[in-house]
């Protein structure tokens, strides 16, 4: 076991292993550790550091650096990931990889600075103008953060995409032990600019819209297929199933556990990935379960719409009710889920769906 | 012995060359190019090759070579 | 023997841009400067929104078409990780001094790196003529239809200047395309800015009083003229922060 570290601090050492050659951004609650521990950490690998003027700015920077090919990254929280959401959209656009980081605050406009999970119809769904997604990785923990930054990466890369790891304020804020990955030396990929115009493909004016939708339904029909990540328990005879990522999917963990032990049938799915949302873990759930239960942290209840669409595509044959339980901000407790589940029992909570 | 070419398609029509031309020896054609524009003439006669209706051009109508030789500065 | 002359091969296609439009002389000027310092084949474009993305259909080099004014942020990632490589920002007035007046004037407060060409043509040329932050007072626009009132829009804006007395830039110009002899001195200017980038120098801006004759409702020949009688009396052309070492 690793040695205590901070969230964001162990994410951005992540990055640093992962290989990254720029970081550019604006500090933000609950999201600044990330930045302040690079401005020192990155001159010392030799990548670049710059403090943006702004969130545009930051992730504008992000797609010049992500343009010549190398990795790059960005991090923020609300009402600066809004921001960022122009540069997301180009970068997407323009079918070229980069990770930005999301450490989640809750609320709307300036918002709070509660750990939440409100972004996530934002993050799912791309975010900016136009017709695009994000892979959106969702660590249950700092070590499965830093576990997944390499892969992040990699995933951009792969598919040509922007990577969102979608944090929560409490998990960049906390400690945990957690195990450093090694360091990698990322090529500088073939399609980044060199000068020479090798490769013709970046910043094409005219463009054939037609031909290129074909393309990018193509290639999120192969991301859905290869990258669902979640992890599952006691589907086979659940009578309900609790749907929670993040440190909330963690809690429910726990409260499922609880729940078996005190005799009731239920499991848990907690995604990894948000989008590609884990379809294929619904299927392995019993076919005559009662429920389905979101727990999520935001107020109207965002994730529970995935689990409804998602679960009408395994069993067809009838609807199968979902219900939500939203704590609004912060980490929901053990007692929060098993109270949820017996409210939905008696009928006290109705479905969402 | 020095070359003008003109790429009549690529001519807008603008007039900046005509209008900068020490010697007059630019002057619209009565032909259209394929933009519907008409594209300028070189009176040889006239023409000292002194490269200013290269400097004016936006449009990369003219090119200037030596014995058919082009490119690059002398 | 006069000059030999051709279209260097970069930019050797034909552009999109309006006839008597100087997007297309100054786009030379660079591209015969890069050819000249031997960094056309060693060179990336951050294109802005507008006319300045023209380019876009007839460059044959590196480019990226940058989120509207965020060209110089781009640049400075650009730069970031590939010092090696030379880095122009092309842009309008509207691109660089409006919507990107933040990312633009941050670049040129840290003094990055790359080499900035703004087209300053008073208006926003590709949405139809609108009134920009260049626009001149009493200059009728789509959206200053009465004439520009500089009492409620601000007066128009001279970036270089502001960098030059401001911030601690590598060299700060201005140029124009009316003549021969002025776009002479504008290359001289586009030249000075790539070599202050090369040496490492830091930022380098080259304003250019560029003719927009189709939103000025002008012929060629007289949108020159307005630049010379109107636009230049205010904005004026020359250097004004010349590199250090020169």
């Amino acid at each position: 076991m690793g040695d205590m570290i901070k969230g964001n601090i162990a994410i951005a050492e992540a990055a640093v292993r992962a290989g990254i050659k720029l970081y550019a951004g604006y500090p933000i609650t609950p999201s600044t550790e990330i930045m302040e521990y690079l401005s020192k950490r990155l001159p010392e690998v030799g990548a670049s550091f710059v403090q943006a003027e702004s969130e545009l700015a930051g992730i504008n920077m992000v797609m010049g650096a992500a343009a010549c090919g190398v990795r790059a990254l960005t991090a923020s929280s609300g009402p600066g990931i809004s921001l960022k959401q122009e540069g997301i959209s180009c970068i997407s656009d323009e079918e070229l990889a980069c990770v930005v980081i999301n450490v989640v605050r809750y609320g709307n406009g300036l918002g709070t600075l509660y750990s939440a999970q409100c972004d996530y119809h934002r993050e799912t769904r791309g975010g900016g103008n136009g017709d695009y997604r994000c892979i959106v990785l969702c660590p249950g923990s700092i070590q499965e953060a830093v576990d997944l930054m390499a892969t992040a990466y990699e995933l951009a890369e792969k598919y040509r995409i922007v990577t969102v790891m979608m944090t929560e304020g409490a998990l960049g804020q906390m400690m945990e032990p957690c195990e450093l990955p090694d360091f990698i030396e990322p090529k500088k990929h073939p399609w980044g600019f060199d000068g020479k115009y090798t490769y013709k493909k970046i910043g094409i004016f005219d463009r054939n819209s037609m031909d290129e939708a074909v393309e990018l339904n193509k290639k999120h029909e192969a991301i859905k297929a290869e990258e669902q990540r979640w992890e599952e328990e006691g589907l086979e005879d659940a009578d309900y199933v609790f749907v929670a990522f993040g440190l909330p999917g963690r809690s429910v963990q726990g409260a499922v556990k609880e729940l078996r032990a005190e005799g009731h049938k239920v499991g848990f799915i907690r995604p990894i990935t948000t989008w590609p949302f884990p379809e294929k873990a619904f299927e392995n759930v019993n076919k005559d379960v009662k429920g389905l239960i979101s727990v999520e942290a935001n107020a109207t209840g965002q994730l529970i719409d995935d689990v409804a669409l998602t679960i009408k595509k395994v069993i067809k044959d009838r609807n199968v009710p979902t219900f939500c339980l939203p704590c609004v901000y912060g980490i929901p407790s053990m007692k929060f889920t098993k109270e949820g589940l017996h409210k939905i029992i008696s009928g006290e909570i109705k479905e969402a769906y | 012995m020095d070359v003008i070419t003109v790429k009549e398609e690529r001519c807008k029509e603008c007039g900046l060359c005509i209008a900068h031309c020490p010697n007059e020896a630019l002057s619209f054609s009565d032909r259209l190019n394929s933009a519907g524009y008409k594209p300028v003439q070189v009176d040889d006669a006239k023409c000292i090759k002194c490269g200013i209706c290269y400097t004016m051009c936006p449009d990369g109508v003219y090119e200037i070579s030596h014995n058919g030789e082009s490119g690059g500065e002398d | 023997m006069a000059k030999a002359r051709k279209v260097p091969a970069i930019i050797d296609n034909p552009m999109s841009f309006c006839p008597g439009c100087g997007h297309g002389i100054v786009i030379r000027l660079i591209a015969e400067c890069l050819e000249e310092l031997e960094q056309d084949q060693n060179l990336i474009f951050a294109l802005g929104v507008g006319c300045s993305s023209l380019l876009g259909g007839g460059l044959v080099t590196d480019r990226l078409h940058c989120p509207h004014g965020r060209a110089s942020a781009v640049a400075t990632g650009m730069k970031r990780v590939q010092p090696e490589n030379t880095i122009v920002a092309y842009q309008g007035d509207g691109d660089a001094y409006s919507i990107g007046i933040a990312e633009t004037i941050n670049a040129a407060y840290r003094n990055e790196n790359f080499t900035m060409v703004a087209i300053n043509n008073t208006n926003y040329g590709m949405t139809g003529g609108q009134m920009s932050w260049t626009t001149m007072p009493g200059q009728v626009t789509t959206t200053s239809p009465l004439g520009r009132d500089c009492e409620i829009t601000g007066n128009p804006l001279k970036f270089p200047e502001l960098v030059a007395s401001q911030f601690d830039v590598a060299f700060a110009a201005r140029g124009a395309v009316t003549s021969p002899k002025n776009i002479n001195k504008l290359k001289k200017y586009i030249k000075n800015g790539l070599e202050a980038q090369i040496n490492g120098e830091g930022y380098s801006v080259i304003e250019v009083l560029s003719p927009c004759p189709t939103n000025w409702k002008l012929s060629p020949l007289n949108s020159m003229k307005r630049i010379e009688e109107e636009l230049i009396p205010y904005y004026p052309l020359g250097v004004f922060k010349e590199r250090k070492e020169n």
